[in-house]
């Protein structure tokens, strides 16, 4: 044991001096297989290895317009431990009874690093549409700035491939009222008429937000928001005879338990 | 006026048998001052007489053996109810006063439905009395009574909680007085425990179940759009504010992060009374007045004064130290320290403990007669984290920017050439009389970067001599660890034949807590041999306060006083430091070593140190 200490001595009136450059670092409390650090199966303390289980809608809105509001959610539950947690991803657009953009995760999540977390899993596109299952694998976390990230990469069932990327940042006007710049990109490599997706980037969905945090938990919000196809998708949507994009006003409530 | 516990505690019935026409708070002065909080006087008998809180008086003669009843009760405080564990029916529970030199026995019962612990903080106790469920015994089951009998070794000012499952966040603490077989030789006039506290009616569960979602749940002074005038003008420019803020925003790090849990949902709490309920000592003018400081928060270091009243610090975690005079002192979370005053006005003063965050504060009143307020002095302005915290030195902001973005932190080998690494802190001094033996060192080096750690000091400097961020240069007299000194030499004379070196490290963002970048559960038991002469050196990676408790055996604080280092149970490692005391393996067995900010504890900031 004395042998795994690293190499260092005590010079006198020289001060501390290490060895060159052969130290060797050992910490007193290396993890050691078998070694004894509680009795019997009582843990001294309780909460390192707890799970924990939250849920945020961070969209719960109407988006207004003068033909017709539509409602529109984005939203994740997860449950599980430091590492390893279980996330279930949910949105969609409600327009006129139907629903489109409906995109649904499920993904294993893994901590990879001090603020990022690999995922993997499923997505199904389950609304009124075409159902298309994928397999989904990306990341996701919080980039310098504080800035909330996430990249996820699919191949779908008919081997076709996608990708979603989301980022949001929060300005603090003040500490409750909160000013959020949101926005969300799909990419495909081959279209799907029939989901009004395009080869290349096909829609967007954006929004400026600013929330007011009556609780930490709940906080109402006032946005505009931006949701249109682009480049070929864009074509697709006209040719269905449908307006291909548009800003609204929006009204909503994010939530979380 | 006692006949509310449910318990025969023999040094409070000898109190409550006398009588004293200057006892500071009797019930019905207490009932009639709350005013608004009326609603108290309603609630049934026990649960009144828990609400009283606590008089701060010591029962009036040691007694070595009591009867301890751990139940829970219905206790509201500022509008905010829980169905507390406790001892006694009250919160704190009562005063235990003791003897040195003699055997206590202490009869625990526990009427909760869930096991229980009490564990004697500081005091020096074979390892099967220490009360840690896990390490020491099992916890004391339901329905079931376990007695705790040791001898006495030290004198001083001490206190107990409970070790198991959060009850201690909900109010099973209390305080310890023990009396010298010598004449003390502080004798005073009066003598009042001033414990300090939180209270609040979110659970402690729901508390770090909100953390983990998110990590500034409960700080509401962020730096915003709002205040970057004011920034600006404190920083010599509008420049220089934003080149600070986006320092710090890359780092995915605030400034602003000084307490994790705040005044957004804790009450302050001295001896168990609000703010507002306002806790009296009485004195006479002249007369020399001990007040005996206990941190028993969770989360909480508080900076305490007495606006007009200089205090002579003469004890610290118990042992006495050289007087110290200071109009104002850092109390970390599990910390004692004994002070004396002498007012001599015929006037009320204001006990104000202000929480480091500057988000509330505990207050009491020492008046000439029952029922006086002192002034209520404004709090300071919250301490804002530097470059210093993050352990970057005396680097500026500007500066720092280079090194953060040195991907992975490449602190190779490099790391121990760096002046900030250099261990001319290490009380050389003290040491150069001394024959310098081989010293093995356990030296984790820099702990990686990971989902468990958010940082690395790259150049963790001294800061004993320091009063903490927020004090420093405020105009007081502010006590720092560099002025403890013992009153007598220490025992054990020996230098030390090993170091261990321990990294605090944690994640904010993820709100995970440990050493050297893992959690107690990854990680394997410190092992000392019994008799073994240690020097613990920790460096604190992270940019909070974090005050580190070894049970059982002492930590002598290496703080430039040489042979009368102070001996403390407690101490606070400042953000961005490095700092070491010594300690001397005398007692086996398996010992609790933690973090005593208890959500940090409790999520992995905790080891075994095992002497065998």
């Amino acid at each position: 044991m004395k042998a795994a200490w690293a190499a260092t001595m005590l010079l006198a009136g020289t001060g501390m001096a290490y060895a060159e450059d052969t130290t060797q670092y050992h910490a007193a409390d290396a993890p050691v297989p078998g070694a004894v650090t509680h009795l019997g199966n009582i843990m001294p303390v309780m909460m390192d290895q707890s799970s924990w289980f939250h849920g945020i809608l961070e969209q719960a809105e109407g988006r207004y317009a003068p033909a017709g509001t539509d409602f529109r959610w984005d939203g994740e539950v997860w449950y599980g431990t430091d590492y390893d947690r279980l996330w279930i991803k949910s949105e969609g657009t409600l327009e006129k009874g139907h629903l489109s953009d409906g995109q649904q995760d499920i993904l294993y999540s893994r901590a990879i690093s001090t603020y990022w977390n690999l995922q993997g899993g499923v997505r199904v596109d389950l609304d009124d549409g075409p159902t298309r299952t994928w397999g989904a694998f990306g990341i996701q976390g919080l980039a310098l700035y504080q800035f909330e990230f996430q990249a996820t990469g699919y191949v779908s069932d008919r081997g076709r491939f996608g990708a979603r990327v989301e980022g949001s940042y929060d300005f603090l006007l003040t500490n409750r009222l909160i000013l959020q710049p949101q926005a969300e990109f799909n990419l495909y490599t081959k279209s799907d008429p029939a989901r009004q997706a395009g080869a290349g980037l096909s829609d967007i969905d954006a929004g400026l937000r600013l929330r007011y945090e009556l609780w930490r938990k709940f906080a109402p919000y006032v946005g505009v928001t931006y949701s249109g196809h682009l480049t070929q998708a864009r074509r697709i949507v006209r040719d269905q005879g449908e307006k291909p994009g548009s800003v609204r006003f929006s009204l909503g409530i994010r939530s979380w338990f | 006026m006692r006949s509310g516990f449910p318990a025969p505690f023999p040094g409070f019935q000898l109190m409550s048998n006398s009588f004293d026409p200057m006892r500071p708070l009797t019930r019905r002065r207490f009932v009639t001052s709350l005013g608004a909080g009326a609603c108290l006087s309603a609630l049934p008998h026990k649960a009144q007489a828990s609400t009283r809180a606590s008089t701060g008086l010591l029962p009036l003669t040691p007694s070595n053996a009591w009867d301890l009843k751990v139940s829970r009760t219905h206790i509201s405080l500022d509008g905010k109810s829980m169905h507390a564990p406790n001892i006694g029916g009250t919160v704190p529970g009562p005063i235990l006063r003791w003897k040195q030199g003699e055997t206590v026995t202490l009869n625990v019962s526990n009427a909760l439905n869930e096991t229980t612990s009490i564990h004697w903080h500081g005091i020096r106790v074979p390892s099967n009395m220490d009360g840690v469920p896990g390490l020491s015994f099992a916890g004391i089951p339901p329905g079931k009574t376990f007695s705790y009998r040791f001898r006495l070794h030290q004198s001083g000012t001490y206190w107990y909680h409970s070790h198991s499952n959060m009850q201690e966040a909900m109010g099973l603490y209390g305080a310890i007085v023990i009396d010298p077989i010598r004449p003390d030789p502080n004798a005073c006039d009066r003598d009042y425990v001033i414990f300090l506290g939180e209270w609040t009616d979110v659970m402690p569960h729901d508390i770090v179940s909100n953390l983990k979602m998110q990590d500034d749940y409960y700080v509401f002074r962020q730096r915003t759009a709002a205040s970057f005038p004011k920034e600006a003008r404190d920083a010599g420019g509008a420049m220089a504010a934003l080149k600070d803020r986006l320092a710090w925003s890359r780092m995915n790090m605030a400034a602003t992060d000084i307490a994790d849990v705040s005044g957004a949902i804790y009450t302050y709490t001295l001896n168990g009374n609000a703010p507002d309920m306002n806790w009296n000592g009485l004195f006479r003018p002249g007369e020399r007045v001990r007040l005996r400081f206990i941190n028993g928060a969770t989360m909480t270091l508080f900076d305490v004064r007495i606006p007009g009243l200089e205090m002579l610090v003469v004890q610290a975690d118990g042992n006495d130290v050289e007087p110290v005079p200071v109009d104002e002192f850092r109390i970390g979370v599990a910390e004692t320290y004994d002070v004396i005053v002498q007012p001599k006005e015929d006037r009320a003063y204001t006990i104000f403990a202000q929480s480091e965050d500057r988000t509330g504060f505990a207050r009491g009143t020492l008046a000439p007669r029952p029922g006086m307020s002192g002034l209520i002095p404004p709090m300071d302005p919250r301490p804002v984290r530097t470059m210093v915290d993050m352990g970057m030195g005396n680097m500026k902001p500007g500066e720092s920017m280079d090194h953060m973005a040195m991907p992975g932190m490449d602190h190779g080998s490099d790391m121990k050439n760096m002046p900030g690494m250099d261990m001319s802190h290490m009380d050389m001094s003290h040491m150069g009389h001394m024959s310098m033996p081989k010293m093995e060192i356990d030296d984790p080096g820099p702990p990686p970067i990971s989902v468990e750690n958010q940082n690395v000091a790259m150049m963790p400097i001294d800061r004993t001599n320091s009063p903490g961020d927020g004090l420093e240069n405020n105009g007081r007299r502010v006590l720092n660890y560099g002025q403890l000194r013992a009153t007598r030499p220490g025992a054990d004379r020996r230098p030390p034949s090993r170091e261990i070196i321990l990294h605090l490290t944690g994640n904010m963002d993820r709100y995970i807590w440990g050493f050297n970048g893992r959690k107690f559960s990854e990680s394997g038991p410190i092992r000392l041999k019994k008799g073994e002469r240690v020097r613990f050196t920790l460096i604190n990676d992270t940019m909070m306060e974090h005050p580190i408790h070894l049970h059982g055996l002492w930590s002598e604080l290496e703080n430039g006083q040489g042979d009368y280092r102070p001996y403390k149970h407690t101490i606070i490692s400042q953000p961005g430091s490095r700092m070491s005391y010594l300690v001397t393996a005398d007692i086996p067995g398996m010992w609790a070593y933690h973090c005593h900010l208890l959500y940090h504890m409790d999520l992995g900031m905790f080891r075994t140190v095992v002497v065998s």
